[in-house]
């Protein structure tokens, strides 16, 4: 058996070990995990942005001009410093201000117009007429600015009805989804590790 | 000064890039590539800050030899032996980092999220009851949608599973596609507020 498959079993079986209580073997593991999390980061960061983005620029074709957001970073180390805590401001204001400005089209274009365009698209199947009621009606039960009474609120009622549906089967969703992790986990443990099954 | 400066940063960056989606130059659209690079540099950065931030506080723990100093030893070790590990050898295939992913961590993320299906189960057991129309629905959706997702259900009836793919497909996606649409309109007001200076709650109370 590899060594590679030894590990992965004893710390499959660690973290499974939470289902009994707490214990030294799960902390071990989780300990371990949020670590190694931590590490694999950075390293695919450094490599994936550090390098290309800002060293290979500014050291390889030139591009002074990325010695600023170079500055900006550092300047988010002034976190540690409580005097110069407001510098770190400064380079949060730039992600937070230019993310604010690149979201206002994208989301124009893709959460809305889009989605609206598609919701309109069939309406000579009952699917389409479907889709159309129950987008109406979820957005009438988002729409604060009228009482939920009368029509509107039989309305709104509707939207909830499909939102259940939806939060339904998000949830059934979510739930086979991690049924099949347990169940890869089950053939790893019961086939590679143990060789009970094939 | 303190505030004034990260408001007109956000301002300006903001500003300039709604303004450049609708300048299809060449000069706008580098300066737009830039500032998203930018923005991803910056980005890794607080990655470093937050690093720096656990790599300090196991360290102060171990130091300290506080309770449960040990696993904060593995913690540590587990970071250092990636790091070391990514930046000497690299991260291609065949590398000692990628051994470790694929050996160690990996296996365990997926056994944690496994974990989840026992924890959610759990729940549900608790806090499904059909006491209301809206309750029988949501239970009635996801019993569909379980089933239909094995082989079970389809061994059930091929409706079973049909009827979870038109649930998925039909009234799930249109709910979805209503929550998008509040979402984008939520998304929208809030980027005007916080490029105007209005919203301000990133600057910190100080």
């Amino acid at each position: 058996m590899q060594i590679g498959t030894l590990i992965a079993a004893f710390l499959t079986l660690c973290i499974f070990s939470f289902l009994y209580k707490d214990n030294p073997f799960y902390k071990f593991a989780e300990h371990l995990l949020v670590g190694m999390s931590v590490g694999y980061i950075l390293v695919i960061a450094f490599n994936t942005t550090v390098t290309p983005k800002l060293i290979n620029p500014i050291f390889q074709e030139g591009k002074i001009v990325y010695i600023i957001p170079g500055i900006l970073g550092l300047f988010m180390f002034a976190r540690f410093l409580p005097k110069y805590v407001w510098l770190s401001r400064i380079s949060i204001a730039l992600i937070i201000g230019a993310g604010a400005g690149v979201a206002i089209p994208a989301t124009i274009q893709a959460k809305i117009l889009a989605q609206m365009q598609a919701t309109m698209i069939d309406f000579a199947t009952v699917d389409g007429i479907i889709i159309f009621v129950a987008v109406a009606t979820t957005l009438a039960y988002f729409f604060f600015s009228k009482e939920h009474k009368g029509w509107f609120g039989a309305t709104a009622r509707v939207g909830t009805w499909f939102l259940m549906i939806f939060f339904g089967a998000t949830f059934g969703y979510t739930i086979m989804s991690r049924i099949s992790l347990l169940i890869g986990r089950m053939q790893f443990l019961l086939g590679d590790f143990l060789h009970v099954i094939k | 000064m303190q505030r004034a400066i990260p408001i007109t940063v956000c301002f300006v960056f903001g500003f300039f890039m709604l303004l450049q989606f609708f300048v299809p130059h060449k000069l706008s659209v580098l300066a737009y590539e830039n500032v998203l690079d930018w923005m991803q540099i910056i980005f890794v950065f607080t990655l470093l800050v937050g690093a720096a931030s656990y790599i300090r506080l196991n360290t102060k723990k171990v130091v300290q030899t506080q309770a449960g100093w040990g696993y904060n030893l593995v913690a540590l070790a587990g970071l250092s032996l990636m790091v070391i590990l990514g930046f000497w050898k690299g991260t291609g295939e065949n590398t000692p980092f990628l051994w470790m992913f694929n050996n160690l961590q990996a296996p365990m993320q997926a056994t944690m999220f496994s974990l989840l299906a026992f924890f959610v189960a759990s729940a549900a057991y608790r806090g499904f009851r059909a006491r209301s129309w809206e309750a029988t629905l949501l239970l009635l959706t996801a019993t569909v949608v379980m089933l239909g997702r094995v082989p079970l259900g389809n061994l059930i009836s091929h409706w079973v599973p049909d009827t979870a793919n038109w649930i998925l497909s039909v009234p799930s996606m249109a709910a979805k596609r209503g929550l998008y649409i509040g979402i984008g309109l939520g998304t929208i007001s809030t980027s005007l507020r916080i490029i105007l200076g209005i919203e301000r709650t990133y600057l910190g109370r100080r």
